[in-house]
């Protein structure tokens, strides 16, 4: 389904994660991140950067695996995307939600 | 002659035994496969073990039997794999060359890797059963605890048989209500993801599921630790489940040898060409089965339509030959609902599990994404299949190692 972000109309599924990465930028992140009341900084956007490259490998994202990468630690990430960090970061960076098979 | 070396004789290193002695010239190869233990376990069965569904000795049969004839057999811990020598390290200095090497080292859980898991009360109130050590415990628990809180948890994503633990949490509720003591058990599932559900098509089709049996859902939990002495366990924001009874799946990461041999990711899985089979790094090792870290299910059913096609990619790369960039990630999966029912899951890499038949569309027996016995009957002699047909290496009729789309009741992919 379409949907208005800011100005740009991007294609995104029933939980308003967006289907094609190529819609993604970084006005498209920013108002993404403050329809759930989170004003992006230079902190965000490392991470942001970091999901992103893991999910282009297809390296399934994880908390430890986080944890191990260095690039942020837990409670960190947990208070730069409150409510759910991965479920969140991730549909800011515009990649899909972790997910199971069912 | 030239040597082409198995590691590992679990699901998917004895069916690429048995796939390719009857493929590779015997004059010109040796087929060698390794593994330290001795037992081959039918894994799908630790989930009915706790419930004294299965009998122990119906999930384990010796490995060596389904190592066909021709297949060089070592019994034997595997110390290092020396890709740029071509040779791997057996236990006491023993080398073995090769020319092709297949890796099938499978995945573990590593209670370790969580505070407070692996501690004195692992096998006592925490249990995993994605062991036979631990599916037996905890069906020695099982026979004669009282009730209280049964929290069934997941620690990360990617575990192996990711639905086994949502199938745990129905035939518990099946187990105590059998035992007319469900009033006396609270069961929760504990997800670090969003939902028991995390598909669109299968939450709206199956969520009644959790309500109609009473099992209550806490998600986005990611576990920091467990507090065995005051038995809760806790996560990053400190949220904090208590339990009485955990039935925990621990963080799972590939073999030990694959991090020695420094061939793995941070989870010692080994990065593999998701279509081809063929590792990141060296032409000459495939990889199959859970050891892989392709965006895949780790399930039996996916090493079996892996088998399929890296047979044909092994004879393509002897021959010199481009592979075959085939691999779609199709996995098929029965999952128990208790009450002698089950589901049956169809997918692949970009399509989600849909409603329709299976194996043949139109006409079934076995419907997917529905609840029925007919489902149940086939999880049931779907162990007959596995020791005497799958493992075997023989090919299921109807159904095929990539996906088919017929049949299926598809909208959109994702």
């Amino acid at each position: 389904m379409k949907k208005l972000v800011g100005q740009t109309e991007v294609n995104v599924n029933e939980e308003g994660y967006l289907t094609d990465f190529n819609e993604w930028n970084k006005n498209v992140a920013e108002n993404l991140a403050e329809e759930h009341d989170i004003k992006l900084t230079e902190r965000h956007w490392e991470v942001i950067a970091y999901l992103q490259g893991q999910h282009q490998k297809e390296e399934p994202l994880s908390i430890r695996g986080i944890k191990k990468s260095g690039v942020i630690d837990i409670k960190e990430f947990y208070a730069l995307f409150p409510g759910g960090p991965l479920k969140m970061s991730t549909l800011i960076a515009g990649i899909p939600k972790p997910k199971s098979c069912i | 002659m030239k040597n082409l070396v198995i590691l590992g004789a679990g699901t998917a290193g004895t069916m690429m035994a048995n796939h390719l002695v009857s493929k590779l010239p015997k004059k010109e190869w040796e087929i060698t496969i390794v593994d330290q233990y001795k037992t081959h376990y039918y894994q799908p069965g630790f989930l009915f073990l706790p419930f004294d569904i299965y009998k122990p000795k119906q999930v384990k049969k010796v490995g060596k039997k389904f190592i066909p004839k021709g297949v060089q057999y070592i019994q034997k811990k595997i110390d290092l794999i020396r890709p740029d020598e071509n040779e791997v390290l057996l236990e006491g200095d023993e080398k073995l060359p090769y020319d092709i090497l297949i890796v099938a080292t499978g995945t573990k859980i590593a209670p370790d890797e969580i505070e407070g898991m692996a501690g004195p009360e692992w096998h006592k109130t925490i249990f995993d059963f994605y062991t036979y050590e631990g599916a037996k415990a905890l069906r020695d628990k099982l026979r004669d605890w009282e009730g209280g809180k049964l929290v069934v948890h997941i620690s990360e994503m990617p575990i192996k048989c990711p639905v086994a633990p949502l199938e745990f949490a129905f035939l518990a509720d099946s187990f105590f209500k059998h035992k007319e003591m469900r009033d006396k058990v609270d069961i929760t599932f504990v997800t670090p993801l969003a939902g028991a559900f995390t598909k669109p098509k299968a939450t709206e089709a199956l969520h009644y599921l959790l309500e109609e049996k009473g099992i209550k859902e806490v998600t986005d939990f990611n576990i920091e630790r467990v507090d065995f002495e005051n038995k809760k366990i806790i996560d990053y924001i400190d949220t904090e489940v208590p339990y009485d009874l955990l039935v925990t799946v621990p963080p799972n990461l590939g073999d030990a040898v694959i991090e020695r041999s420094g061939m793995g990711d941070d989870s010692n899985f080994v990065p593999t060409d998701k279509a081809t089979l063929q590792t990141r790094d060296y032409k000459n090792i495939f990889a199959l089965g859970d050891a892989t870290n392709l965006p895949a299910s780790k399930a039996g059913s996916v090493a079996h339509f892996e088998a399929e096609i890296l047979t044909e990619n092994i004879l393509r790369y002897i021959e010199g030959k481009p592979l075959k960039e085939e691999f779609d990630g199709h996995a098929n999966c029965f999952i128990e609902t208790g009450n002698g029912k089950a589901l049956l899951i169809d997918f692949n890499y970009t399509h989600e599990p849909v409603d329709g038949t299976f194996p043949l569309p139109g006409i079934g027996p076995l419907q997917l994404l529905k609840e029925s016995r007919t489902n149940h009957m086939g999880k049931m002699a779907f162990r007959w299949i596995y020791w005497n047909m799958l493992i075997k290496g023989r090919h299921i009729p109807f159904v095929s190692a990539t996906m088919t789309e017929k049949g299926k009741n598809f909208e959109a992919v994702n």
